[in-house]
Parts: C-alpha cells; sequence; structure tokens
C-alpha cells in the first residue's frame, strides 16, 4: 500500500520537474497585454508607421483587425493601411525584396510569427538594444544585426558601457551594459511604453486567436468542473453496492 | 400516446431482432460490455487505458477536420497550418486539440505502460496482449513522429533530417535507404508527400487494427488488476468471477468520470498554455522550414528524449542507433524476463520496487538529458545502464527476491 502511494508520488513529482526545465534568458520582462485593446491599438499604429515600410505581417489581413482591435473598417485603412489597399488585403510591406536585398542584404524577416518564435521578451529587450558603435549600429540581443536601428529618433542614442577582462591569457571587451548618449523625443520609460504596445500587437498577431481562446476557456473549464462533479455523483451512486 | 409509443417500441425491437439475427451484435455487446467482468479493484492507473482510446479518437477525429484544410506540399504546407489557426473557423481549437492530444497520448500511454510493469500485466496468459501493446506504443512512435514533419516548420525539418539519416547506419544499405525513405537527395516535398499519405491513413489504419486486437486478446483472457489476482479462479453458482462486476455499467460510469477529469486539464492546456512552455509546440517550430539555415540544436518532442539520450549516451553511429531500438524492443521480451512467481508489486520484495522506481528515474532523467545540448557524457551512460539493466537483470532480482503470500481474493 505504502510503496503504491510513494511511487505514485515519486513519477507525479519527477514528471513536475522534468516539465519545469525553463531556462532563463537574460532577457527583459516585456508585461506586454494583448487583452489591453488600447495598448494593442497603439501597437499597431506604431507597427504599421515604424516596421511595415520593410517588415510584412504576411499571414495576417487588415480585415481581421476590425473585429479583433475594435475598430472601424475606415479607421483601419487609415490609420494602419497605406496606399492602395483593400481590407481583404494581408499586411505586406511597402518594400520590394530585391531592393531590400540590395540596401540591406537580407530581407527583413516577416513578423507575423516571431512573437512566438522568439517571444515577446526578445522582441522588447531587441528593440531596447541598439547602440552606436564607431562602425554603426549594434545590437546585444542580435549582434551585429542586418537592422539599422529605427526607432532611433524616439528613443535616442545609446552608446555601450565596456569592461576590458583578462580572460586566460587575453584581454577581452564586454558590453556590460547601455547608456542613453543624447535622448531622443521619448523619455525613456516613455519609450518602454512604446515598445511594450508593439510587442503587444505582435504577440496579438502571431496568435489572433488567444483572444477568443482564453474567453472561451474559462467557460469550457467552468462546464467541465461541473462535468466531472456530476459524473463523480454518478460513479459513487453507482458503485455504492460494488464497495460494501 | 400510449399506442404509438407502443409501436414506436416495438418497430425499434423489431429492428434491433433483425440485426441480431444477422450480425450478433448482441453477443458482442455482452463479450465486451454487459457481461465483461473486470476486477472491481481497479484504481486510479487503469484510467489510462481507456483514456488512451479516448485520445485516439480525438486524434482522428480532430485529424480528419486539419485534412480538410492541410496542404501537404512543401511550399504550402507552412502557411497552410498558418491559414488553419487564423481563418478556418474553430480551426485553432482543433490544431491545438490535435497537437496537445498527441502530446497527452505519450503521457496516458506511458503511464499505462507503467501500470502493467507495476502490477505484472503481461505475465501468463496476458503476453499477447503486452506484446499487441508494445507494438501499437512503437507504431504510435512512427505514427507522430510523421505528424510532427507535416507542419513544415524548422523543428519539423530538421527533425526528420536528424531522425532519417539515422537509418543511414545501416551497414552497407544505408546511404540507399536513407535516400528511399526521403524519396529524393535531402528531406523535400517527395517526403513530406509520403509522412501525410502514412500520417493521414497507412498508420492510424494499422494503429486502429492494432487496438482491436489488443482489445480482443484482453477479454480473451480478462483484466488482471492491482492485486495480481487471477479473478477468474473463484467463481460463484452462475459461473461470473466473485470478484469481477460488469464493464458496463461500473466501469463505464467510472471512465466516463475518468475521462471528464483528464478533459479538464486536457482543455486547461489547450485553452490557456497550448505550447506548454515549448515542450508541446516549439517556438522554432513557428518559423518556416529552411534547408539552408540549421538550428543551433535540433531536440527531439518531450516523448522521444529518453530513447535519443540512449542514441547520444554512444559515441558510435551504428551502436548508437542498435542501442536506442534495443531501448524500445527490448519491452516486447519482459513477460519472459519476470520470473517472478507473482504479478503484483504489492506483494513482491524491495528488490522489484526499488528496480521499478530505478527505472522510473532513469527514464525521466534519460528524458531531461535527450532534450539538453550539454548533457554530460557519463551522465547519459549512467542512466542509459541504469535503463537497460533494469530489463538485463530482471530475471535475477525477481527469481532470487522474497514475495509475499497473494491472497486468494482481491483486498480492495
Amino acid at each position: 500500500m505504502k510503496a503504491r502511494y510513494i511511487l505514485t508520488g515519486a513519477v507525479l513529482l519527477l514528471a513536475a520537474f522534468a516539465a519545469h526545465g525553463a531556462k532563463t534568458s537574460g532577457l527583459d520582462h516585456a508585461g506586454s497585454n494583448v487583452f489591453d485593446t488600447a495598448s494593442v491599438q497603439r501597437g499597431a499604429a506604431a507597427f504599421a508607421n515604424y516596421c511595415m515600410a520593410c517588415h510584412s505581417m504576411q499571414f495576417k489581413r487588415y480585415q481581421r483587425l476590425v473585429q479583433d482591435l475594435n475598430m472601424s473598417e475606415e479607421e483601419v485603412l487609415e490609420f494602419l493601411a497605406f496606399g492602395e489597399q483593400e481590407l481583404s488585403d494581408y499586411m505586406v510591406a511597402a518594400m520590394r525584396d530585391e531592393d531590400a536585398e540590395e540596401w540591406f542584404g537580407v530581407v527583413p524577416p516577416d513578423l507575423s510569427l516571431t512573437a512566438r518564435s522568439r517571444s515577446p521578451d526578445w522582441i522588447y529587450t531587441f528593440l531596447r538594444s541598439y547602440f552606436l558603435t564607431d562602425n554603426g549600429w549594434d545590437n546585444t540581443v542580435k549582434e551585429l544585426t542586418a537592422m539599422p536601428h529605427v526607432l532611433v529618433e524616439l528613443q535616442g542614442i545609446q552608446r555601450a558601457v565596456t569592461e576590458t577582462r583578462e580572460v586566460g591569457d587575453e584581454l577581452r571587451t564586454e558590453v556590460i551594459g547601455l547608456e542613453l548618449d543624447r535622448p531622443g523625443l521619448m523619455s525613456p520609460s516613455e519609450y518602454d511604453d512604446f515598445v511594450r504596445d508593439i510587442v503587444a500587437f505582435m504577440e496579438y498577431a502571431a496568435e489572433p486567436a488567444r483572444l477568443q481562446r482564453e474567453r472561451l476557456g474559462v467557460w469550457v473549464l467552468l462546464f467541465l468542473s461541473l462535468f466531472t462533479f456530476v459524473s463523480y455523483l454518478l460513479y459513487q451512486e453507482y458503485w455504492k453496492d460494488v464497495k460494501k | 400516446m400510449a399506442k404509438i409509443a407502443n409501436h414506436l417500441n416495438r418497430g425499434a425491437t423489431a429492428v434491433s431482432d433483425w440485426v441480431n439475427e444477422r450480425a450478433g451484435v448482441g453477443e458482442f455487446y455482452k463479450k465486451h460490455i454487459s457481461e465483461y467482468y473486470a476486477p472491481k479493484n481497479f484504481n486510479l492507473w487503469y484510467f489510462f487505458g481507456s483514456l488512451s482510446l479516448l485520445v485516439l479518437v480525438n486524434q482522428l477525429l480532430t485529424g480528419i477536420f486539419l485534412t480538410m484544410h492541410y496542404k501537404p506540399d512543401a511550399e504550402l504546407a507552412f502557411a497552410s497550418v498558418e491559414y488553419i489557426m487564423r481563418d478556418v473557423q474553430w480551426g485553432w481549437l482543433i490544431r491545438y486539440m490535435h497537437s496537445t492530444g498527441a502530446s497527452l497520448f505519450f503521457v496516458v500511454v506511458y503511464l499505462h505502460m507503467l501500470r502493467a510493469l507495476m502490477y505484472g500485466s503481461y505475465q501468463k496468459p496476458r503476453e499477447l496482449v503486452w506484446i499487441l501493446g508494445v507494438t501499437i506504443f512503437l507504431v504510435l512512435m512512427a505514427e507522430s513522429f510523421m505528424g510532427y514533419v507535416l507542419p513544415w516548420g524548422q523543428m519539423s525539418y530538421w527533425g526528420a533530417q536528424v531522425i532519417i539519416s539515422l537509418f543511414g547506419a545501416v551497414p552497407v544499405l544505408g546511404p540507399d535507404l536513407v535516400e528511399w525513405i526521403r524519396g529524393d537527395y535531402f528531406v523535400a516535398d517527395a517526403t513530406l508527400n509520403r509522412f501525410f499519405a502514412l500520417h493521414v491513413v497507412a498508420l492510424p489504419l494499422v494503429l486502429l487494427a492494432l487496438v482491436v486486437l489488443h482489445l480482443a486478446a484482453l477479454h480473451e483472457v480478462g483484466s488482471n488488476n492491482p492485486d495480481g489476482v487471477d479473478i477468474k479462479a473463484n467463481k460463484d453458482e452462475a459461473g461470473r468471477p466473485r470478484d469481477g462486476i460488469p464493464f458496463h455499467p461500473y466501469y463505464t460510469v467510472k471512465d466516463i468520470f475518468g475521462a471528464a477529469f483528464f478533459l479538464l486539464i486536457a482543455a486547461f492546456i489547450i485553452f490557456f498554455w497550448p505550447e506548454f512552455g515549448g515542450y508541446f509546440l516549439k517556438p522554432d517550430n513557428f518559423v518556416e522550414a529552411n534547408p539552408l539555415v540549421t538550428p543551433d540544436h535540433i531536440p527531439p518532442v518531450w516523448y522521444f528524449t529518453p530513447f535519443y539520450a540512449i542514441l547520444q549516451a554512444v559515441p558510435d553511429k551504428l551502436m548508437g542507433v542498435v542501442l536506442m531500438g534495443a531501448a524500445v524492443l527490448i519491452f516486447y521480451l519482459v513477460p519472459w524476463l519476470d520470473r517472478s512467481p507473482v504479478r503484483s508489486i504489492r506483494y513482491r520484495g524491495w528488490m522489484s520496487k526499488f528496480m521499478l522506481a530505478l527505472f522510473c528515474l532513469a527514464f525521466v532523467r534519460l528524458g531531461m538529458l535527450g532534450l539538453s545540448q550539454e548533457s554530460s557524457t557519463f551522465e547519459l551512460r549512467l542512466w542509459t545502464f541504469v535503463y537497460f539493466a533494469f530489463f538485463i537483470l530482471m530475471p535475477i532480482w525477481t527469481s532470487i527476491e522474497k514475495t509475499k503470500p497473494v491472497p486468494e481474493r482481491v483486498t480492495h
């Protein structure tokens, strides 16, 4: 009897232990919220203004924004879609791939699913981690990224704080932090909020169904709890004569 | 009113009689449901068989709906999955039910197998039930591996690349075999197409057939129980086992309760945590397959990692593959490796308990090591050794340990 419980407990504990292997990544916590419609709306506008010149969301239709972001069709077309766009169109970048290759050396990646393939925290930290070096822009999250700092007018110019350490026989210079060298149009906390909105929009865009999923989920769990309870009563009722 | 009801009733009886005389449905129902006597002392561990069946049905049904929208084409596959997630009505729900179901399938199957190991359910006369079960497990592994390739993300692609290349370790035939499996010189459209065919038609048919045989074989000999007592040895005047109860209604209502509780957990994952922290849906698989970009780390899905760790424990590719295959196939031998005179762990000695616990530890630890890129070779080998020691030494500890007397009747 006792061995049975110990074994059961051990198995469950181990399973929980195994499932809990989350790594710490050194990324800042985005704190974005896809259920904050205002934040997602602001993020959508920022995305349309600052990102969509180069980046597409090939799986995202403008139409869906109307329904999910609580905006009218006119508003979506006016604030989020530029040029000759229809509501049924996908959110595709203005830049042609060939031009991108020529200007940046790479085609900017599609951002439909980046919040899922990287993580909201990654995007949040990435957009706040540009710094200017003598050779141009660099980023602590993605070293030597091909992407220029498009938000520089808002954030301002950051420079790296470095430290030179002796590693074995050689001296190594490492970036240990970033400091604001020339302020931009926004204060650091305003800029953080601005980026957080973009992240919220990208998180929403990566999985639009999430809005519906979690709202519906609550009801499903309530129903199944009730069903489990009723089925337990039924089981008890039938088994009364067996358990005598 | 009563007259109409009477007519309807008589009509229904006539139809069921007509069918019965021709198909023996009633006989079948009696044998497998209403007069299938199961021991009355099943505990929590006995839910996982019916839950496996529930998940199988879920996979089949959601799979059918996914097939209606999915495109098995290297150019279109990835986008068609996103189309399902975004534009198909309830597509996201169907897809998450299928992806979560795949992982939960292995959860319930692993627990179902552990149950059998604990209570000696593979011992005589249930060897065939066990053999069919291990075969189901094998086919399930193939089925899930091929299903994982279909979304055509980076992990789908490179996972397939790694696993298929393992066949290259086969002497002489290796390279040709790999090419034959892929249908191309690299994992490509041809591979995706054939995996689709196998995943949605061939293997589900095989699985279903095996499940039918697994149940038929079980019902022929009857279910084991936590005491390992043979309930058929003690029957009443009517020939019914005294410790048995009809499957219906007793176990149907009990299994409905189990299913409801299981669905509660499944629904929580489906609606609130479908990626399950990257274990059920990997972040890298949200990037479309790209043959030119190899990901830094290509770990298999969690349910394969114990076996993957065993592969990694061996420096030689061929030996690694052989050992990994052996790790799965060795389950077939369990009915003959176990020499214990008693079935259930309840009446076995400390050695059985210790070895089974150690085996579980090795399995889980190997699973964790297989996920990581920087596992120590020493630890990999240590747990691989423990894993195989459980099976190879089984004839020894099961025959030397002191067992307790098994009661005549089931205890609880």
